[in-house]
């Protein structure tokens, strides 16, 4: 007997797949058809607790939970890392209850699950990548009452947001939104990408990939299918910009990837990592060397 | 009891549902979302030992187990809902309640598309809430990817070609009036010989009258 299914055999007896029950994930099911059918809709439905706290991803692990299945490899991700707190304790859960099997490389992943982050590396018609959403309504701060952002949302009366970004340029002369940044999905509904940094948008556009949000404290659900049309809110005249970095990753030498900010020493020296952990691993597997080589600490002049 | 006895007994038992209620209900979940996020395509379903009554086919039999409970008001068409057997085979795996309209269906089901009545009398949601509308799975003989309607829209890189068979002449014209309700409108499973594809309201339709 594999580890694998030795696993699946011993959680089958404590939990059913997946933690969830049946009419429970049956719900999420239809919720997710409906997010599909209407992208950029949140679909509102009834997320059950879950044995981890709000904001730890509730959301997410619904609907992975209502979509995974014995065949499928499973990738965590916190911030683009592998090996974070939440990306572990989430890849634990469901290790625990589902026994597949699980990967940190992005190309052998069927179901991704991710906080705050999109790979680095294009995902393909064949992957699902669920995000996990702390405020899936993108006019919530501008408009607290739910009953007047669904009114919005159905005259799509979005002018609010575009002055929120309005007073961004008024304010500091650039739109300062860096993360959570809105999206108009298929010329029709305002959606919020979940706090993934900005540079992340230009990847929803197009994505190959299925895209799946969960709400879990908000009870929501929504979806963007593959190849569906996500653009950035901006104006003429001030276009929708990525997050631009002066250095390369510090230790794989990456350039155009997303980058982490860690501080070294007492002294603030510093230096800018590639988020996506998988995408550095193997960038220096293939032989690429950044500024402060493999390990920093052991670079020159670090203490 | 005599064994007479059971065997009437087993008799009128409706017959059975998944032999794996869990990771059937999930496979062929999967095989639904990825029709509907990619509309027109035909997606396999794996091999369920499933024998619902005449006139349900495995498939559409599939979905019903997969998605329908005490939730969903469940439409039958006419011949559907004429057939004592079909009501008890579904009503004792799902314990759905059946939809008295179309209008307060969540799932419609129909054993051919003839059945159908005019499709905007299913509900199609309201402007806040696009999600309160039916979902129709409709069973058809065979699904062909590659000629057929055009369709365009999320899911679709460029365009995908699609027809199924048999349909009402008007199912097109229907489906295209559909999607100018956008967001709201009905959205189709197509339930074929172990296979689906799927039509929701976001795809546009054209090349119909080929």
């Amino acid at each position: 007997m594999t580890q694998t299914a030795k696993t699946q055999d011993i959680s089958s007896q404590h939990y059913n797949f997946a933690y969830l029950d049946e009419q429970t994930k049956r719900m999420i099911r239809r919720a997710i058809l409906k997010g599909i059918a209407v992208p950029g809709y949140q679909v509102p439905f009834a997320a059950r607790e879950m044995p981890m706290p709000y904001g730890w991803g509730t959301g997410g692990v619904q609907v992975t939970a209502a979509v995974i299945g014995k065949q499928d490899c499973l990738k965590m991700i916190d911030q683009g890392s592998d090996d974070t707190t939440n990306a572990v304790a989430l890849r634990t859960f469901f290790v625990k209850t589902t026994g597949v099997e699980t990967t940190t490389k992005t190309k052998e992943a069927s179901i991704i699950q991710t906080r705050h982050r999109i790979p680095e590396e294009a995902l393909t018609e064949n992957q699902v990548l669920v995000y996990q959403v702390p405020i899936p309504e993108p006019l919530r701060f501008l408009e607290p009452r739910e009953t007047e952002t669904r009114k919005m949302h159905a005259l799509e009366e979005y002018g609010l947001m575009h002055v929120k970004l309005y007073e961004d340029i008024a304010k500091y002369g650039h739109i300062a939104t860096a993360y959570a940044y809105p999206v108009m999905v298929q010329d029709r509904y305002v959606m919020d990408p979940s706090p993934t940094p900005k540079f992340d948008n230009p990847k929803m556009d197009q994505m190959e990939a299925l895209q799946l949000f969960g709400a879990g404290r908000e009870k929501r659900i929504y979806a963007i299918p593959p190849h569906t049309k996500v653009v950035s809110l901006d104006f003429e005249d001030h276009p929708f910009e990525v997050n631009q970095f002066e250095e390369p990753c510090a230790i794989c030498g990456a350039e155009g990837a997303y980058l982490d900010e860690v501080i070294l020493d007492d002294h603030g020296k510093r230096m800018f990592v590639c988020s996506d952990s998988d995408f550095c691993e193997d960038r220096r597997a293939a032989g690429h060397v950044g500024h402060l080589g493999t390990n920093p600490l052991e670079a020159e002049g670090n203490d | 009891m005599t064994s007479q006895a059971a065997s009437s007994i087993f008799a009128k038992a409706p017959s059975p549902g998944f032999t794996d209620a869990v990771h059937d209900a999930q496979s062929v979940f999967r095989a639904a979302m990825n029709a509907l996020a990619q509309p027109g395509t035909i997606h396999q379903l794996s091999e369920l030992a499933l024998t619902p009554p005449a006139p349900l086919s495995a498939s559409a039999t599939a979905l019903v187990l997969t998605l329908c409970d005490y939730d969903t008001p469940l439409w039958l068409d006419p011949d559907l809902a004429a057939n004592e057997t079909v009501r008890s085979y579904i009503r004792f795996h799902t314990a759905a309640p059946f939809a008295k309209s179309a209008a307060e269906a969540t799932f419609a089901l129909a054993s051919n598309s003839e059945n159908l009545p005019a499709i905007a009398g299913f509900a199609a949601g309201t402007p806040e809430y696009p999600d309160r509308s039916t979902t129709i799975i409709l069973m058809v003989d065979d699904m062909v990817s590659g000629s057929g309607v055009t369709l365009k829209g999320p899911g679709i890189k460029n365009q995908n070609l699609f027809s199924a068979h048999p349909l009402q002449a008007s199912f097109w014209q229907q489906m295209q009036a559909n999607s100018t309700l956008y967001p709201l409108g009905v959205d189709v499973i197509f339930a074929g010989n172990n296979q689906l594809a799927g039509l929701p309201r976001s795809t546009k339709i054209t090349g119909t009258e080929a």
